[in-house]
């Protein structure tokens, strides 16, 4: 079976600036799909280049096995959700959703039947002679999947769907998204800032930073085996340490990264670990199942340190300013490239 | 902050009582641009609309202060009527022409226009403004004319034949271009363009770019996504610009005299009727006729939702 989406050896630049620079990914059928990253890294450049809203300036677009470079986005077989959903002012919600039925000249009643289902299918289904302005953000971003979804597309690309809802809100749409893709066994791919999103909803997920790809995986093996020194400290929190330090602490060159899960406080009685060195508590965070401390050590480094708030007795536990050991197994360091 | 004393501070002792009292800030605010908005345009219109009621004495060619609807009832005359109909076509033709060479350059200005080149096209629609209309209306009468610049390139082109047959047609023709019906709707056209790119321009700047891109998405072509996304949004700027150009046709008395044939436009029977024989009633009277039919045209435009959008 070909891939979904294949993009080979693709670069986009904008006058002098790389927004995308050679990046080759495989978008497996019926994926869910993530590309992670700050703003500017070009995860949204690539999503742009998939919908044909924009072209690579080299490389090639494969969209079901065929070549889509140089076609525009009203010949290929896939739909985008928006940032801001883009519903159209001027249409009630019902001609929204059947817009791109409309469009594509599908009989007038068929168009209805269908734009009628798709309400149904996002849980409003008395909405449909609304306006989008009549709407809350919630409800527009349902009726912006509707409209997307409607056309039956091979590959559905959400840019930063939820960027906009409130965090509850957000957490219900992340659950019923991952429904919604499972049950309709369409590819995804889903562009987002956020790892925590990233993490929970996908099968696998492309970390971007400047431009490159720096890591295609799953969630488990970019938490526990990130490759670089930024996706370690992208996804989920890391206490990366570079070279220099590395060999003040472990005698060693290579830089690595440890989760601060990973490191504990070593009081009396604590059983001893591979690496234990001294530091200073310079300030606590408090999380309410657990707390942050953050430890500077000689080196310059500070580490973070996570310790579960029944894990420790209150009356043993240092304040702010006193000097602690910590410590961690060489077991649950993650090397790191350079780069 | 140093604490200084009340009467050094007066200016933000002034600014922290208006902020207290809002209403009054509102009023101080308002009331000088209202007064002058009020009385000075929509009075002036008032009076004028009293006096196209007014009575116009023929024998002794004074206006005399009682109501008839005499006027009114004029401008179904023949004649009258004739100037009415050959002002609203020339109106509606120019604001027809005018949108749609106009749209293109607005949605580039708004589209895909940035650094220098959105000030050279500002510039570019808005300098010919700043010239003298009366100069560029009597230049165009040079330009158009017979030995003129345009007959030396039809000439040229060897185009005489094709020109002489469009001079031919009835309410299109005329003598020479520069006495044609086709000439005075060139320098129309021409003088009103700027009025209808900037409303439209400001229209389509405010269009999210991702409805286009989203109706593109959805699968339509870029002559659907032009039809049931670009056009039907920006439409209030095109019906704001139709108003200036409308208007503006409407009124114009100078165009009609140094270009095109003989025979009255509003502006000119207007002009005549108040200046050369004082009946300022008649004249008044066919003024309103234009903000008449730009009521109705504004009703028309609601109707079918042209401002849904807004």
């Amino acid at each position: 079976m070909p891939f979904a989406v294949e993009l080979l050896n693709v670069s986009r630049s904008y006058g002098k600036v790389r927004a995308l620079d050679h990046v080759t990914v495989a978008i497996k059928e019926g994926e869910f799909f993530s590309m992670l990253g700050p703003s500017g890294s070009g995860k949204t450049t690539c999503l742009r280049l998939i919908a044909g809203f924009d072209q690579p300036s080299t490389g090639t677009v494969l969209i079901q096995g065929h070549d889509a470079t140089g076609q525009p986005p009203y010949e290929r077989d896939v739909n985008t959700v928006f940032q801001d959903y883009a519903l159209f002012p001027h249409m009630t919600i019902l001609e929204n959703i059947g817009y791109g039925l409309k469009v594509k000249k599908v009989p007038r009643q068929e168009v209805r039947e269908r734009a009628l289902q798709a309400l149904e299918m996002v849980a409003l289904p008395d909405f449909g002679h609304r306006k989008p302005s009549q709407l809350s953000g919630g409800q527009r971003q349902r009726i912006a999947l509707a409209r997307a979804l409607v056309n039956r597309p091979k590959v559905l690309l959400l840019d930063e769907p939820l960027g906009a809802l409130d965090l509850k809100l957000r957490e219900q749409m992340q659950i019923e998204l991952k429904r919604l893709q499972r049950q309709l066994g369409i590819t995804f791919i889903y562009v987002t800032h956020d790892q925590g999103e990233a993490l929970s909803m996908s099968d696998r997920v492309a970390v971007f930073n400047a431009g490159k790809l720096e890591q295609v995986d799953t969630p488990q093996n970019l938490y526990r085996r990130p490759t670089t020194i930024f996706v370690a400290g992208f996804v989920g929190t890391a206490n990366v340490v570079r070279s220099e330090t590395s060999r003040l602490i472990t005698e060693r060159d290579t830089p690595f990264s440890i989760r601060p899960e990973h490191i504990t406080l070593i009081l009396e009685g604590s059983k001893p670990r591979d690496i234990q060195i001294l530091g200073r508590l310079i300030d606590i965070q408090y999380y309410g199942a657990h707390s942050r401390y953050e430890v500077e050590v000689e080196a310059g480094q500070l580490f973070s340190v996570q310790v579960a708030s029944d894990q420790l007795d209150a009356t043993v536990l240092p304040s702010v300013g006193a000097q602690v050991m910590i410590g961690w197994d060489r077991s649950s360091m993650i090397s790191l490239d350079e780069c | 902050m140093t604490h200084a004393t009340a009467d050094t501070n007066l200016p933000r002792h002034f600014s922290t009582y208006l902020y207290r009292h809002g209403t009054l800030y509102l009023l101080l605010l308002l009331t000088p641009p209202l007064l002058w908005f009020g009385i000075v345009y929509l009075g002036s219109l008032f009076a004028l609309l009293i006096q196209s009621f007014y009575t116009f004495d023929d024998f002794s060619m004074t206006v005399l202060p009682r109501f008839t609807l005499k006027n009114y009832q004029g401008l179904f005359a023949a004649a009258n009527l004739d100037i009415v109909l050959r002002t609203f076509s020339m109106a509606a033709s120019v604001s027809v022409f005018c949108a749609c060479l106009g749209f293109p350059i607005a949605y580039y200005m708004a589209r895909y226009a940035t650094g220098w080149q959105r000030g050279f096209f500002y510039i570019a629609v808005l300098l010919p403004m700043w010239a003298s209309y009366i100069v560029k209306a009597y230049s165009w009468t040079v330009i158009l004319a017979k030995g003129g610049i345009v007959y030396w390139f039809i000439d040229k082109a060897g185009l005489t034949p094709l020109i002489e047959a469009l001079l031919d047609i009835p309410f299109l023709g005329g003598n020479t271009l520069s006495t044609s019906h086709l000439g005075r709707f060139l320098v129309f056209s021409y003088i009103w363009l700027p009025f209808m790119i900037l409303p439209i321009q400001a229209s389509i700047e405010r269009i999210n770019p991702n409805l286009l891109a989203a109706s593109a998405d959805l699968g339509a072509r870029p002559s659907q996504t032009f039809t049931t996304v670009l056009l039907p949004l920006a439409t209030p700027g095109v019906i704001a610009g139709s108003i200036f150009t409308f208007c503006l046709t409407f009124g114009d008395f100078i165009i009609p005299t140094l270009v095109g044939p003989s025979g009255l436009f509003i502006g000119t029977m207007v002009y005549t009727q108040q200046g050369a024989i004082g009946n300022i009633p008649m004249a008044a009277a066919f003024t309103v006729v234009p903000i008449i039919v730009i009521g109705l045209y504004l009703i028309f435009a609601k109707r079918m939702g042209a401002f849904d959008a807004l």
